[in-house]
């Protein structure tokens, strides 16, 4: 498969900008901050998000969604990092659906109500401020005919305003996933307002009674369909980090191109311009290992785990010096709240913790080479 | 994709059957390296029939075509005969600047009889070929080369000097950038011609560097007689032929920065180092600058995998190669620091059988001329920003 993307992908890409750019601009995502939106997110552009299809992309069409792949769940991915538009597609469509294709016939009822924008699924998984799924230690233990769930969950995905939780927990069995009510007795939640005005909150779960029909998949069944829903979510997270990345070189080039100083265009400096070239490359970079993962899972190849590490790392990376030089390459305008270059170090840096940070797929690669 | 599955299966069962396994695993050395030429070396005699066996299908060059003895086959089904050979760890039959530089020059401004006669010799590697580009006053700023080239009616007469003519004493014939035109501007003065080193009036004069050895030369023309039907491209055009070729030549060196069929480095470095309790190399910081290599490297690789697509496409700007080239030569300098410093004391010996005569460290050394060669990284970071971002006063 060329690393390239075809005539349909980018087809996709373009619709996925156009729509963004005129629903959901930067504009929005300050108006959701400045207003102190209680939910952080627009169901409105939700149910848009279901009427483009963009809701339901990876959802197969017999369960109402388009029945695409990765790499185009990943041009849409990308189109959000360009915009900041917050969004429950990456907790919803991605994560979540992916987890959900391994439910029963009443669980996978959830993924029409995704791929039309009318549910927001949220999974909680991590539970320290670092992202660790080897080290999930919220206890499920049986009761009566099902399980009592007992733990806190951290930097859940539109855990405030989701209609139902995808909860990580631990058996005697092995990591399993339930489906979780939020109205339940025991289930409490609070928002975080986070850095880059993007939503996540903390789930605490204080002896939740869930029946067995909770359970996704098998009991102990839960780390395989999890490190699918991880693969998915790391590519796509690279995603959208090199898209912000990619837009905050874009608008710190139009600057260098403008703006004067010492009489000259900025631009003209080399020292401006060997930073930006060495940027340009890097992106370059990131772009070819995102693609590369997204197309690894689409294949179901068997280094797809490996190279979605490879994928998010680079990214990480990369968009983290994207938006370092924004700043800086913009002066005291870039840390304005004004412009928006602020904006894209925010959410870059919040996107680094999601899945996952460099550090953390480094050492996993590292692992895996056995030294 | 069925045609490409098939296309594999072939090709696996081919090299099986075919790649002698002498010619399997890590170079041990340059001395490995089978270059052609008139009096062509091979370590082996099984490297000659490696080398034969590839030329007669014309996979010494996958994707010329196959009339002027390439292998005619399509982006994919190279990548699917690269792939396989990374598999069975087959060591490449042929290294050439005639199928990496020259080549693709040929099949875009050559004659018709040009590449009749010059490209199935290069798919055999019966010719060895090397690259007439920098003089001493003209490295960076390529375009101001001094070697001129008297019109003499049906022949040139060539007096200059080249440098850093790599293999300049081993090469069969060169391919050369000689001024034609002295009062045209210095872009639009240029030609570009191929002829025989062993015409009467080429020296070539070895350049000892840092790493104690090097392919590199001094190449001297004293009244050289070059016939005017080895002109490539158009009379004082030549500086769009050399482009052309540069761009290749960018690309190659950038694809040095993939280690190839080399060990991986963690490995090395854990036989070195060794392990900890936990299996973690004994050495943490060391350990997390190899990882952060690894990912960097695996990402260049791929964005190598698409630029190469791109081109095929159609979708690709010229200046590209200059971002292979300039991460590549970078990335390949860090790797060896980091060779380096697994390798420790042991990596420093330059003599004796050991170290192989030192290789490790010669290996370092040498790397340190991958950001000057074919253009140095600060010139390509400059057409970086000139034409790929269209940056003001570029």
């Amino acid at each position: 498969m060329p690393l390239i993307l075809t005539e349909e992908q980018t087809m996709l890409q373009e619709a996925a900008d156009g729509f963004l750019n005129d629903n959901a601009p930067i504009a929005h995502l300050r108006k959701l901050r400045d207003e102190r939106d209680p939910d952080g997110v627009s169901r409105d552009l939700w149910r848009s998000f279901g009427e483009m299809g963009f809701a339901g992309v990876l959802i197969d069409e017999a369960d109402g969604g388009l029945g695409l792949g990765a790499v185009e769940a990943g041009v849409i991915a990308e189109s959000l990092g360009r915009t900041l538009t917050p969004s429950p597609f990456f907790g919803s469509a991605v994560l979540s659906a992916t987890v959900l294709k391994s439910g029963d016939e009443s669980q996978r009822q959830w993924l029409g109500r995704i791929a039309g924008g009318e549910a927001i699924v949220a999974l909680a998984m991590d539970e320290g401020p670092k992202h660790a799924p080897a080290r999930i230690t919220t206890r499920a233990e049986r009761s009566g005919n099902g399980f009592r769930l007992d733990g806190a969950k951290s930097f859940v995905l539109d855990g405030h305003v989701a209609d139902t939780l995808i909860v990580a927990a631990q058996t005697e069995e092995g990591l399993t996933l339930f489906l979780v009510d939020p109205a339940m007795a025991g289930v409490s939640r609070e928002r975080t307002v986070m850095v880059d005005a993007h939503n996540a909150a903390r789930v605490t779960l204080s002896g939740v009674e869930v029946d067995a029909g909770a359970v996704i998949g098998a009991v102990g069944g839960g780390e395989a369909v999890l490190e699918q829903a991880l693969s998915l979510g790391r590519a796509c997270a690279a995603s959208t980090l090199v898209g912000a990345g990619d837009q905050a070189f874009k608008v710190t080039l139009e600057y260098l191109r403008t703006r004067k100083q010492f009489g000259k265009l900025i631009g003209e400096f080399q020292a401006l311009q060997h930073r930006a070239a060495h940027l340009f490359t890097e992106l370059e970079l990131a772009r070819a290992a995102t693609l590369a993962a997204l197309q690894a899972i689409d294949a179901g190849r068997e280094d797809t785990s490996l190279a979605a590490s490879v994928a998010k790392a680079k990214a990480g990376r990369v968009a983290e010096l994207a938006v370092q030089e924004a700043v800086q390459m913009h002066g005291g305008v870039g840390m304005t709240d004004e412009f928006d270059v602020g904006l894209f170090m925010k959410r870059v840096r919040v996107l680094n913790e999601l899945l996952g940070d460099a550090h953390f797929h480094a050492e996993r690669l590292a692992r895996a080479q056995g030294f | 994709m069925s045609d490409l599955d098939a296309f594999r299966t072939q090709t696996r069962a081919w090299l099986e059957a075919n790649c002698p396994p002498e010619c399997r695993g890590p170079l041990k050395g340059e001395g490995d390296m089978v270059w052609g030429g008139r009096d062509a070396a091979f370590p082996t005699p099984a490297h000659k029939v490696w080398l034969d066996r590839m030329a007669e299908r014309g996979w010494t060059a996958p994707e010329w075509p196959a009339e002027y003895g390439g292998g005619g086959l399509s982006r994919e089904e190279a990548k699917v005969l690269a792939s396989e050979m990374r598999r069975i760890q087959a060591q490449p039959p042929l290294y050439s600047f005639g199928v990496w530089m020259l080549g693709p020059a040929l099949l875009a401004f050559g004659t018709e009889e040009q590449k009749k006669r010059f490209l199935p010799e290069i798919v055999r590697g019966e010719i060895r070929w090397c690259q007439g580009y920098s003089e001493p006053g003209a490295g960076s700023d390529l375009a101001a080369i001094q070697t001129r080239a008297e019109d003499r009616g049906d022949h040139w007469i060539v007096n200059g000097q080249k440098i850093w003519t790599s293999y300049a004493d081993k090469a069969d014939w060169i391919f050369c950038l000689v001024r034609t035109d002295p009062d045209a501007p210095k872009h639009l003065g240029i030609s570009f011609v191929l002829f025989d080193m062993a015409t009467p009036g080429v020296t070539t004069r070895p350049i000892t560097l840092i790493s104690g050895k090097s392919p590199f030369c001094e190449t001297f023309f004293d009244d050289v007689r070059v016939e005017k039907e080895n002109l490539v491209g158009t009379l004082n055009r030549g500086w769009d032929v050399a482009k052309h070729l540069l761009a290749h030549e960018r690309t190659m060196i950038g694809a040095m920065g993939d280690a190839g069929v080399g060990r991986p480095l963690g490995q090395v470095a854990a036989e070195s180092v060794g392990l900890d309790e936990a299996g973690r190399l004994d050495e943490p910081m060391l350990r997390a600058r190899i990882a952060e290599l690894d990912i960097d490297a695996a990402a260049f690789r791929l964005a190598m995998e698409r630029v190469g697509d791109q081109v095929k496409a159609k979708q690709a700007h010229p200046a590209i190669a200059s971002m292979l080239k300039y991460y590549g030569s970078e990335l390949n300098k860090r790797r060896h620091e980091l060779v380096m410093a697994a390798g420790g004391s042991e990596a420093l010996e330059w003599e004796g059988e050991r170290s192989k005569d030192g290789q490790a460290a010669r290996d370092w050394l040498r790397t340190k001329a991958n950001s000057i060669e074919g253009g140095t990284s600060e010139v390509q970071l400059n057409i970086i920003a000139k034409h790929l971002l269209q940056l003001p006063g570029a």
